[in-house]
This record gives structure tokens, sequence and C-alpha cells, in this order.
């Protein structure tokens, strides 16, 4: 497994486990780590990620080629961006004003939360994905590729080298990938959107795509 | 195994459009005293504040219970402890219990739904600190000896000066903790030497199974007696004589409530296939006949060996005389069926 990427996991709740028990069974090197520090996660690793390592955020960023944020979307506030310079960092946050509160940044809806979190990481390569799929359907649903009840998952980035390994990435763990476009794109998948939690194989989202609007996403397979 | 039901008071339909929520809670009422005459072990009602969920004052409804009830015990599922005072809390469940002749217990929750937030004037940002404080509070209340006094001081709340908090119970109301799945809620519950209750609204059942381990893993390393790990189970459940009613009937029901929870949360409605896949085996909605109930607790309970399995029915403004049927129908025939086959 030298060939792959090592992945980085920013978060210790219901997605972060379920993302790195996910990526453990597709053979990744996993660091997982949440502001409490490694000594807060011993226990959870033992009994519920036998083989992910537990380490600091420092650490997880500088030995991972990509770190998936699992954290409320608000507290992207507390990462150092200067840890994250020339990572490739999955955003899989949503902003919940209902249960975070307002986030001024985030309140406009025309505007994808994660590329506020891009201006902040500045000099990082956000990919959007896995945002809108529950956390225990990434592992209820995870099936092996060419399965014809797969699940699709959508990808947005304006680093589109980035991109196409977060979509190996996606793959791995169990869903086909769709390309959304750029960052600003993930409007489309993000909570309130009609994509946002819904079920849906590749060919859904063609035949969703093809009746939609000038503005549709480009469905292409990666 | 204990059996029973939660509620959040559902207001009923009338002539196409929401009802009185008065009437919710007068049918909750009911319904509590229904589940007691059918000899259910639990009923538990969860605090909310929204126009079809009215159930906001869970210990009043309790006390009312208790004075008409003879064997249930009766709960909060859950009370959101962190917008509220742990001093008054105490003081509510407190005099429930002594009414009760000791059957009232409380599960202390976080809130899922947080529109207590506002409603109260607490902010969102202080979500965890309220909680922790508060919570820490209301479990030295309870711990307090006959006429012992208490001293204490908080970020969120007036300090305590030598204060006294009556009416004390003749022992300590059990306090629950209840989680959706987040690890460190399985964590704090072991380590803090409480029972937990497992809220499982959606997905499969089985997922729980690894946070149970890890509760009982937790209760190890911080030296909790193995008898004060008790296990709960809530989830959405609905029981008529026929399995494919039940299920008819509930995914009506169910599938309005999720479709206006995803107008506030911003998810899409589930669709029938939905519903119909976490509806069998080991789906976390228990709707069906008896036996199929009663098989789907027995077969969970193997897996994780949990103490108490309560169901939330009364959603999306299910038909209230559905609602006694289902009752009826899980004290008379679900529970026989599941204490026969658990019996040691």
């Amino acid at each position: 497994m030298t060939d792959k990427l090592k992945v980085g996991i920013i978060g210790s709740g219901r997605l972060g486990t379920a993302l790195t028990r996910l990526l453990l069974g597709a053979g990744y090197e996993v660091r997982i780590a949440n502001s409490r520090g490694p000594e807060s996660l011993e226990l959870l690793l033992s009994v519920l990620l036998p083989g992910a390592i537990a380490t600091t955020i420092d650490e997880a960023v500088s030995r991972s080629d990509v770190i998936i944020l699992a954290l409320p979307a608000g507290s992207y506030r507390t990462l150092d961006e200067g840890l994250f310079a020339g990572k490739i960092v999955v955003d899989a946050m949503n902003y919940w004003a209902p249960t975070e509160g307002v986030i001024t940044e985030f309140a406009d809806p025309a505007i994808s939360t994660s590329s506020v979190v891009q201006q902040y990481l500045s000099g990082a390569k956000v990919v959007k994905t896995l945002n809108h799929v529950a956390y225990n359907e990434l592992e209820e649903h995870s099936l092996p590729a060419g399965d014809s009840s797969r699940r699709a998952v959508f990808v947005a980035s304006d680093d589109s080298e980035a991109k196409r390994r977060v979509c190996v990435i996606v793959d791995a763990i169990g869903f086909d990938s769709v390309d959304m476009g750029m960052l600003s794109d993930g409007v489309k998948f993000q909570p309130d959107t009609p994509l946002f939690n819904t079920r849906l194989g590749i060919d859904d989202v063609k035949s969703t795509v093809s009746i939609g609007s000038s503005d549709k996403p480009q469905a292409s397979l990666l | 195994m204990e059996l029973g039901v939660y509620s959040f008071g559902d207001v009923q339909r009338k002539n196409g459009k929401l009802g009185p929520t008065s009437q919710a809670i007068t049918n909750l009422l009911e319904a509590i005293q229904l589940a007691d005459k059918v000899g259910l072990d639990y009923f538990g009602v969860g605090e909310h504040h929204t126009e079809y969920f009215p159930a906001s004052s869970p210990a009043t409804i309790l006390a009312a219970a208790a004075a008409t009830t003879k064997q249930i015990t009766l709960s909060s599922a859950v009370s959101v402890l962190s917008t509220d005072d742990p001093v008054r809390i105490y003081q509510q469940f407190s005099t429930a219990n002594i009414i009760s002749g000791g059957r009232v217990e409380v599960i202390a929750g976080r809130g899922s739904s947080t529109e207590s937030f506002p409603l109260f004037g607490y902010d969102l940002k202080d979500y965890d600190g309220l909680y922790a404080e508060k919570l820490d509070l209301l479990l030295k209340i309870n711990k307090l000896d006959k006429n012992e006094r208490i001293t204490w001081e908080g970020l969120h709340r007036a300090p305590l000066q030598d204060a006294i908090v009556v009416p004390q119970s003749e022992s300590p109301l059990p306090i629950w903790l209840a989680t959706g799945g987040n690890p460190e809620s399985s964590i704090r519950a072991a380590a803090l030497g409480l029972p937990i209750a497992y809220a499982v609204i959606g997905g499969r059942i089985s997922r729980f199974a690894p946070l149970v381990d890890l509760y009982h893993a937790a209760g190890k390393q911080y030296g909790t007696p193995a008898e004060k790990q008790r296990i709960a189970i809530a989830s959405p459940g609905y029981i008529a004589a026929d399995a494919q009613d039940a299920k008819d009937t509930f995914w009506k029901a169910w599938g309005w409530t999720m479709a206006e929870l995803g107008k506030v949360r911003g998810f899409a409605a589930p669709d029938r296939a939905h519903f119909d896949a976490e509806s069998n085996r080991d789906g976390a909605l228990f709707a069906g006949s008896p036996e199929e109930i009663a098989d789907r607790i027995i077969e969970l309970h193997k897996r994780i060996g949990h103490a108490r399995h309560f169901f939330q029915m009364d959603v999306g403004q299910l038909p209230h005389d559905k609602f006694l049927q289902s009752i009826e129908l899980l004290g008379t025939q679900v529970a026989p069926r599941v204490k026969k086959a658990l019996k040691k």
C-alpha cells in the first residue's frame, strides 16, 4: 500500500470515526487528531478504530498527503492555516445554523462554505466532497467498484490534480465520484439543495443533470 | 428487558391543518396512563418546543402521570439540560418522583433540537460548555445527603452558597445520559458511572454495537462497577396487528416528520424505499406486527444486551387511536414474547 496517500482526519466525532474506519478498510495509513490531544483518543482507537494512529493536529497535517476536515464547520477558524500549505484538504463539513448558530461568513447561500475555508487555508488545495452523505450512510452504502447500486459522491475543487487524487479516495472507500466543477460549484450540494443527502447513483445524476438549468453540474465520471 | 414508549407530544391534524397543542398534552397523559395499565415498564417525555411537538415541560406532565399511574417508570426523554437550570430540574423531577413513590428518572441531553437555545436566551456557541457544567451541578445536587447544603460555582449560572435544594427524594434520581452516537458521549457516560440511552433514529442499528463496546471498555478503564452500566435504546416504532398496515401507517407519520425536519436541517425528504429499507431487520425503524417487533428486539438484545427499549410512535399526526392501539399491542403482545424469550 506504499503507493497510497496518507490521510489525516481532523475530528473524532461521528463523521471522523466513520471515515477513519472506511479508509483503514481501504488500506490507507490514517492519522486522526482532535482538539483535545491524542491521549483523549486512546480508548476510542483501541475499541473502534484499531490500526489508526492517534496524533496531534500538527502531526496529522504534516505527515499526511490528504487531510479531511470532519469538524463542526465553524471550527475551521481554530486551525493553524500555516500548517496546511501545499496540502490537499477535503472539506467534508456542513454549516448548520440551527445547531451551530449563525456564522456570518457562511450565511450567504450563494457562496460555497468550502470557498470560505479555502480563503482561510489559502496555501491548501481545498476539495469539497463527502459532505452530502449522512455519516452512517458512508459506511452503510459503501459498495465495491462496478456495483450497479453504488452511490454517487460529488467532488468540487479549483485544483484539478487535487480533485483527481481525492476521487481515487472516494472510489476506494466505496463510492462513484462525480466532478461538480470548481469549489464555488460546491453550493450545488450543500444543505438546502435537492442533491444534499439524496441517494443517487451515477445514472440518476446524469438524468437529473440533463433536465437541469443552464448552470447544471458537469456529470463526468473521473 | 424493559419496554416502553417515548413521545414529544404529537399535535393531531384537523381539517388538513395542525390542530391545537393543548389536545396533544391531554392525549399524551392518556397514553401514559394506558401504558401503565397494559403493564409497560417505561414512558419518556421528550422536551420540544415546536408547533407539532409541544411537550415543552416534561416534569409537569410526569407529575400528573405520577399521581394517576401505578407501576410505570416515568422519565424525561430527554430534558434539554443545557438550556435549563439543574436546580430547577432536580426540584421538579424530585417532586414528581416523590408523588410517584420513586418511579421518576431523568435523561439529561444536550439537545439535538436546538429551539430551546433562543427561547431561553442561550447561545449555541456555548453548546458544549453549558452541558458539561450543568450536568456537573445536577449530579452534585442529586448526590447530596439528607439536608446537606451545596456550594458551587460555574460560568453559566449564578453561584450557590450553602444552598439547600428541596424536596429531596428518598434516594438519588436515576440520571441517564443520551447520545445520538458521538463516541465521546459513550466515554463520558461510562466515566461518570451513568447509564446511557442511545437514540437510534435512522440507518442501521448495528452501528451502535461498537459504541456499546466502547461504553463497556471505558467503564472498565474508569473503574465503573458493571451493574452501573445500563444501556437503553430509543428508536422510532409503531405496532399494528398487520405488518403491512403498520408500515403503511407509520410511513405516512414518519415520512411527514422527516420532511419537516429536513426543511429545518437542509436535507431532502426521504422516500418510501428509504423507509422500507430501514424498517426491516437491522434498520432503526421498528414498524411492524407484534411478532416481528418482538423478534427484532430479541435479536438486538443478543447483540448489545440492552436493558430497556422504548419507541417513539406518535409522530407526524399519527391518529391518536392508532397510537393507543400500538401502545396496547406493545404491552399485551410484544412484551410477553420478549420477556419470555429473554428470561434467564
